[in-house]
């Protein structure tokens, strides 16, 4: 019992990192209908921003809540310039350009600041010592919260730390303050408008670049925040670190329904447990989860009516293969296999419903 | 008959550079290497160039084919044709394997297809991603394969003539697809997929036909990869950087010409070694600025795909091959 309450901590914690970064994700793919690889880089690079700062702070001004939050405000308006940078010189000159040029920018500029973050540059600024990139090796990232724990059960069973609690709390709070500025406010009303067409937005006297560069800013500056909680639980952190977490993140986003907060929120969420369910019980653990996804599918499916014999067949088909499938990996040790779980999750996701769990079909114009 | 004829002046034009070239063996393994790379992009350019979807997973595909054929051949080394001569039975065995590496790849290919060609542009590109991910975790996590460490002691098979022939097939099949019904259906949903549908394209099939095809040329590239390295990792040479590698190579050549991808391929492939060896050849056995040459061309290649899209998103070419632009000139001088 233990055990399993320690897992289902664990994969929230994770989920509650991917939830920060999928918001990031959504956001942007709400507006600029664009998947912006770059997201996870950037918040490698507030990682990185982090790091600085807290090393100039040293040692011995750590772990108090004024340092923490220095460290997050900077990090996460370093960020927000380099995501007004990326959209204002990258981005917005593409516009109104084919989608997939767009998306190769986007792949290129992720390639540029992961890879060029794994170059050793120092330099010497007046008498200071300077690092200018970082280098490939991993560095230590420093305890910038103090590791404590928050509740002990049992006897050392389940142990929920500190940083946990705090994680989840932003995680929660950061997506209550979003919904309510896209919902609630003048600005996410103009967000919401360019988000629908911003061509006609713009007609309406909507200031549409503005909008899209300050939302690309909101989201990179929660990228920022993300990667720094990521750091604190990880303990390490390296140049390629963003690649597999943003990757996680927009997974996470499309199995919600792209554009929908709190859908990424729910499918970072699923996804944390998801990983922690294959890492303690092996990669079988999956098959009753995807049993219970496709189940609902089929329900809804049923519900909407159509050709009563092609459902019943379908579903016995996604039945009988996932069973076998499940046959296939019942040996298969679950923790090496971590990575794959997202990816085979978001196939699964877009066989079955394309539009997430949240998202609603949207006709095509043509 | 006729079409025929290319074949054979190929065979004969192979055969021979592969004789003037017996001594060299370093032009030879960079030749190997600027092969199986034009293959790559001529083959991923059929998906992404002719069809107009983007699929960011090659180097899964090559992975596929080059672990299945090496496999394949480590358990038939040992084998012979009798009647045959050594050299020849083991040629034999290793067109068998190539043919059988490029069919698992193909096989992959329509699995990852057959659902994920109905999804739209990026969250193609994510799936395809996704599937190069996860056919790395599965073979780091496979024993059989060597796991993380590698499959090594494949016997080294791969030759000038294999390779660069099966760059002449390549080539050939990219260009006779675009003059077929086939080809211009692929056209026909790059510019437009729903106009497509509407003339009764069957746009899904069409796309899968193309995903196979293309993935079989790929993994036919990664089985002669695997034939003349002494070690294949799942690490470095079936990355995501692989695929975007090729991604680049199709993109900077042109998407949709196929000369272009050609091209490309053989700069982007020639340029880092070349600089390589240039260095070593200038600072003597400076090995350090060697290796930060090695590590400068992942972000050099981030970068290029940004300034390219911003100055010129139809890449080098468009979608014209290098034999239009002549035409042209002389059109105007005319």
């Amino acid at each position: 019992m233990y055990e399993l309450i320690q897992h289902l901590i664990n994969g929230l914690a994770s989920g509650t990192i991917y939830a920060l970064v999928a918001l990031g994700y959504t956001m942007v793919y709400g507006v600029l209908k664009l998947i912006n690889f770059a997201h996870g880089d950037v918040m490698m690079v507030g990682v990185y921003v982090g790091y600085a700062v807290a090393f100039t702070l040293g040692k011995e001004h750590l772990g108090s809540v004024w340092s923490a939050l220095l460290i997050f405000a900077v990090a996460m308006s370093a960020c927000a310039a380099l995501g007004f940078l990326i959209e204002r010189f990258a981005y917005r000159p593409l516009r109104d350009k084919p989608r997939l040029t767009a998306l190769i920018t986007a792949i290129g500029i992720s390639f540029a600041i992961s890879y060029g973050f794994q170059f050793d540059v120092h330099g010497t600024i007046g008498g200071h010592e300077l690092t200018l990139l970082p280098g490939a090796a991993a560095r230590r990232f420093p305890e910038i919260i103090r590791p404590t724990q928050w509740l002990v059960l049992g006897d050392d069973d389940v142990i929920i730390w500190n940083w946990q609690v705090i994680s989840f709390g932003i995680a929660l709070s950061l997506m209550g303050a979003l919904q309510y500025l896209v919902f609630r406010t003048r600005f996410g009303k103009a967000m919401r408008a360019v988000s629908h067409d911003h061509r006609v937005a713009a007609l309406m006297g909507i200031p549409v670049d503005t909008i899209i560069a300050f939302t690309f800013m909101l989201g990179s500056a929660l990228a920022a925040g993300a990667g720094i909680l990521y750091a604190i639980k990880d303990k390490s952190i390296q140049p390629l670190m963003g690649v597999m977490v943003g990757l996680k993140a927009f997974v996470a986003a499309v199995i919600g329904g792209i554009g929908n907060l709190p859908g990424a929120v729910v499918g970072a969420l699923l996804l944390g447990l998801c990983e922690e369910a294959v890492v303690g019980y092996g990669a079988t653990a999956l098959i009753p989860l995807l049993v219970l996804f496709l189940g609902v599918v089929a329900f809804e499916q049923w519900r909407r009516g159509g050709d009563r014999s092609k459902q019943v067949a379908v579903a016995g088909a996604q039945l009988t293969a996932l069973l076998g499938f499940g046959w296939l990996i019942r040996n298969v040790n679950g923790s090496t296999w971590r990575d794959a779980v997202a990816f085979g999750f978001l196939i699964v996701v877009l066989l079955a419903r394309p539009e997430g769990l949240f998202g609603r079909v949207q006709a095509e114009k043509v | 008959m006729k079409s025929l004829l290319p074949v054979g002046i190929a065979m004969l034009v192979l055969g021979l550079l592969q004789l003037l070239l017996g001594g060299s063996p370093y032009v030879v393994y960079l030749s190997l290497l600027v092969g199986v790379n034009v293959i790559l992009a001529v083959s991923l350019n059929i998906v992404n160039g002719l069809t107009g979807q983007f699929s960011i997973g090659h180097a899964g595909f090559m992975a596929v084919g080059a672990y299945l054929s090496a496999a394949l051949s480590l358990t038939l080394k040992d084998y012979k044709v009798g009647f045959l001569p050594g050299a020849v039975s083991d040629q034999l065995f290793f067109i068998v394997s190539l043919l059988a590496g490029g069919t698992g790849a193909a096989l992959c290919g329509f699995l990852v297809g057959l659902p994920s060609l109905r999804l739209k542009g990026d969250y193609l590109a994510i799936v395809t991603l996704g599937f190069g991910e996860i056919i790395l975790v599965a073979l780091r996590n496979t024993e059989g394969l060597g796991g993380a460490l590698g499959l090594s002691g494949t016997p080294q098979y791969t030759s000038f003539f294999m390779v660069w022939f099966w760059v002449f097939l390549v080539v050939l099949f990219a260009r006779r697809l675009l003059a077929s019904p086939h080809g211009r259906s692929l056209v026909a949903i790059r510019e437009d997929e729903v106009a497509a549908e509407s003339m009764g394209v069957d746009t899904t099939a069409y796309k899968v036909r193309a995903f196979v095809v293309s993935s079989f040329f790929a993994g036919v590239a990664g089985a002669l990869f695997s034939h003349f390295q002494s070690i294949i990792t799942p690490g470095d040479s079936f990355s995501f950087v692989k695929s975007m590698e090729i991604v680049v190579m199709v993109v900077a050549g042109g998407l949709g010409s196929t000369t272009g991808a050609v091209i490309a391929a053989v700069v982007l492939t020639l340029l880092p070694e070349g600089m390589r060896a240039l260095f070593i050849s200038l600072g003597g056995d400076n090995a350090a600025l060697a290796q930060s040459i090695d590590q400068l061309r992942k972000p050099i290649f981030g970068l290029l795909l940004v300034l390219m899209m911003l100055t010129r998103p139809q890449g080098l070419f468009g979608t014209h091959e290098v034999w239009d632009l002549l035409k042209r000139k002389k059109g105007a001088t005319a």
